[in-house]
């Protein structure tokens, strides 16, 4: 049982709209993929859709080996999700947040400390409101968050995005590790230079659908 | 009710047709019953036959209000297994809200007239009138809910949730209501007496109850077919859609 | 659940606490609805005095509906409800949480107006008890509809007209309890003070009955 998403024929619509027209994957423990496709290829959808945030309409689909037919949020305790948004409370210290968030996943506050040092938030910054942090920052953070929960499958939109080059490689780096200590890696990017350097297999998506697949490397 | 229209694009079979027949005809017979046959009151005069349609009206609000509660909870609760995920529970619920609001609103104006003319004042701050304003309120922001474009089935259960709250609300805002009106009641709010309902007068207004019904229930199957009309256009545009993805899919590979 | 709830409070205080927006913009906002009311009612001391449960009521449901649209900004403005729903933490807890954080905000806004409404209306107070306990009940009660009124119209581009839509006719029986029990706190009516004062605990019981069964259902897209 090595398959960590397994796709049949998959149909999910989401405001009206067939966002996933058919899509057959699988994705077996350890791989670290990357989704590419032009906008509205149906990258976000398909993450959210293993997240278990978007219904199915047709076809099979098994994450974790859950059967996302019956249930969508047994899955999610073991996934994490880093979407477009940072899911972060502005209001709040960057300590404040990830103590939540750190509890609200069932972790220690010494698990968050960890986390932000190592996406290199610095102590420095731990008692600054969040609304003050650069774009860049608040990445990071938003990476930490995730971190703590220690998912078994990493879901990431886009997560170079606001990163500079410093914080892509620290990026690579932690998503590498991740793989190899078993988890699971899918991420969305446009960008093919970076990802080739660490993707183990990428996938193309077009209108919904699989368009192309390196295969597993 | 829940039979599918012969044609996809008709709103009428020939079971409503027959029923809108009968709710026409019972409406005129009404008219002629209510404001003809039927005698004036001694105490009320001419004002009475208000009542006709007054108090089958309210009936009418509350029965569609527990129909919509009732459909509310089973789209909630009883819609995992059906083939159609509980849509039907969700359009009956709706139509069901939209009628009841129509036919609160009748309540409230032939009540405030009715005060008019024996209170002398459109409002009184009766009970009655107030719990339907309340009531009548409750459910325009129900179908408020219901107006906003999102997905179906959020829409739905927002919408579903919202009716059940409504619904629990009903007898608490109906006996505050009464409380307030009859626990601090004033030398001034002697509610006019109530006409005595006897003979013709009575049989008047249990037909009026019963051609209102009829009337009623022909609205909701035509709002419940239209919804579903609504849905169905939905649903051929999305299979346009995903059909125009495979082969935008096909022509590129 | 409740140490869930507990978690999810302790955020949205601790929100509060670096915003300021309640102390800062909410309360002294209610504090001149009491003074527009003096306005309104054109400074007389005798109406005023009658209408005060009402007209404090009426405050603490303008400043709350602020509170509560408040509440669930901040969960939407950067996609936190997806964050709620990846975490551990059930939906029962969620609405249990927020309903927590608000009834203490709201308990808060009511630490102001209460002795606003008692100095510039120059109320006496004869029933300290009563006066209390339908405080806690109307306040509960608002708490929990409106946390569940509130997650209807969250992150909609028309949550600040519907929020008070769907709330306002949820929380008539509220206000109408409240007014009338605060009446007899005062020592304006003589009677059914407490009953109106149970009505309020009865109100607040069945809505979260409600919001514990059904807040899955809300949150949950899809």
């Amino acid at each position: 049982m090595s398959s960590v998403v397994d796709f049949h024929n998959v149909v999910a619509v989401a405001g009206g709209f067939p966002v996933l027209a058919g899509l057959d994957i699988e994705i077996t423990k350890g791989e670290i993929v990357q989704l590419r496709g032009s906008n509205g290829a149906g990258k976000t959808s398909f993450l959210r859709v293993c997240a278990g945030l978007i219904p199915i309409s047709d076809g099979d689909a098994n994450v974790l080996g859950f059967d996302l037919r019956d249930d969508r949020r047994s899955p999610r305790r073991y996934i994490g999700l880093l979407g477009h948004d940072n899911h972060l409370y502005t209001d709040l210290w960057v300590r404040e947040h990830m103590e939540f968030r750190a509890a609200a996943t069932g972790a220690e506050a010494g698990d968050a400390d960890a986390a932000l040092r190592r996406l290199g938030v610095t102590d420095r910054l731990w008692s600054v409101p969040i609304e003050r942090l650069s774009a860049g920052q608040r990445r990071r953070v938003s990476i930490a968050s995730m971190l703590v929960g220690r998912p078994q499958l990493w879901l990431l939109d886009e997560p170079h995005a606001a990163l500079d080059h410093e914080g892509r490689e620290l990026l690579d780096e932690i998503l590498l590790d991740a793989a190899s200590s078993g988890a699971t890696v899918v991420f969305a990017s446009h960008e093919r230079d970076l990802s080739t350097s660490i993707a183990s297999r990428v996938v193309t998506l077009r209108g919904g659908r699989l368009s192309e697949d390196s295969g597993v490397a | 009710m829940t039979q599918v229209p012969d044609s996809r694009h008709m709103t009428a079979t020939t079971a409503t047709r027959v029923l809108g027949t009968v709710a026409l005809v019972a409406v005129v017979l009404m008219g002629l019953l209510g404001l003809v046959v039927s005698p004036a009151d001694v105490v009320q005069g001419q004002a009475v036959r208000m009542l006709y349609l007054h108090v089958p009206s309210i009936w009418i609000a509350y029965g569609a209000f527990v129909l919509t509660s009732f459909s509310s909870a089973l789209f909630l609760f009883r819609s995992r297994h059906r083939h159609d995920g509980g849509r039907h529970h969700d359009r009956l619920a709706g139509s069901a809200a939209e009628v009841g609001v129509v036919f609160a609103g009748v309540t409230l104006v032939t009540g405030m007239l009715w005060g008019r003319v024996t209170w002398g004042t459109y409002w009184q701050w009766d009970a009655r009138l107030t719990t339907t304003v309340l009531l009548f309120v409750t459910y325009l922001g129900y179908l408020a809910l219901r107006r906003l474009p999102a997905d179906p089935v959020i829409r739905g259960r927002r919408a579903a949730v919202m009716a059940l709250i409504s619904f629990v609300n009903v007898p608490i805002v109906h006996f505050s209501v009464d409380w307030w009106r009859t626990l601090h009641q004033k030398a001034s709010l002697s509610v006019g007496r109530r006409p005595e309902i006897t003979g013709e007068m009575y049989w008047t207004l249990l037909y009026s109850t019963l051609a209102v019904t009829i009337v009623a229930s022909w609205l909701i199957v035509h709002r419940y077919r239209v919804i579903r009309l609504e849905e169905l256009r939905d649903e051929e545009a999305l299979e346009a859609l995903i059909a125009s993805r495979l082969r935008e899919d096909e022509a590129q590979a | 659940m409740l140490r869930e709830a507990l978690l999810v409070a302790r955020k949205d205080l601790r929100v509060e606490w670096r915003s300021k927006v309640t102390i800062g913009h909410v309360a002294p906002l209610a504090l001149l609805v009491l003074v527009v009311f003096a306005f309104a009612f054109d400074a007389n001391a005798g109406l005023l005095e009658f209408g005060a449960g009402g007209l404090y009521w009426v405050a603490v449901l303008f400043g709350g509906t602020l509170l509560i649209q408040r509440a669930f900004d901040v969960e939407t403005e950067d996609g936190n409800f997806d964050a709620f729903r990846m975490s551990a933490i059930g939906a029962p807890s969620l609405f249990l949480g927020k309903s927590l954080g608000v009834f203490i905000q709201v308990v808060f806004l009511e630490l102001i107006l209460g002795p606003g409404v008692v100095l510039l209306y120059n109320v006496r107070i004869d029933d300290w008890v009563l006066l209390l306990a339908s405080a806690l009940g109307g306040t509960l009660a608002f708490s929990v509809c409106g946390v569940l009124c509130g997650v209807m119209a969250a992150g909609l581009r028309v949550r600040a007209t519907l929020l008070p839509l769907l709330l306002v006719p949820v929380l008539a029986p509220v206000l109408l309890a409240g007014s009338r029990a605060f009446e007899t706190a005062f020592g304006l009516r003589a009677e059914a003070g407490w009953t109106w004062a149970s009505l309020m605990f009865v109100i607040a019981a069945v809505h979260t009955a409600v919001g514990v069964r059904a807040f899955g259902f809300l949150l949950e897209e899809g």
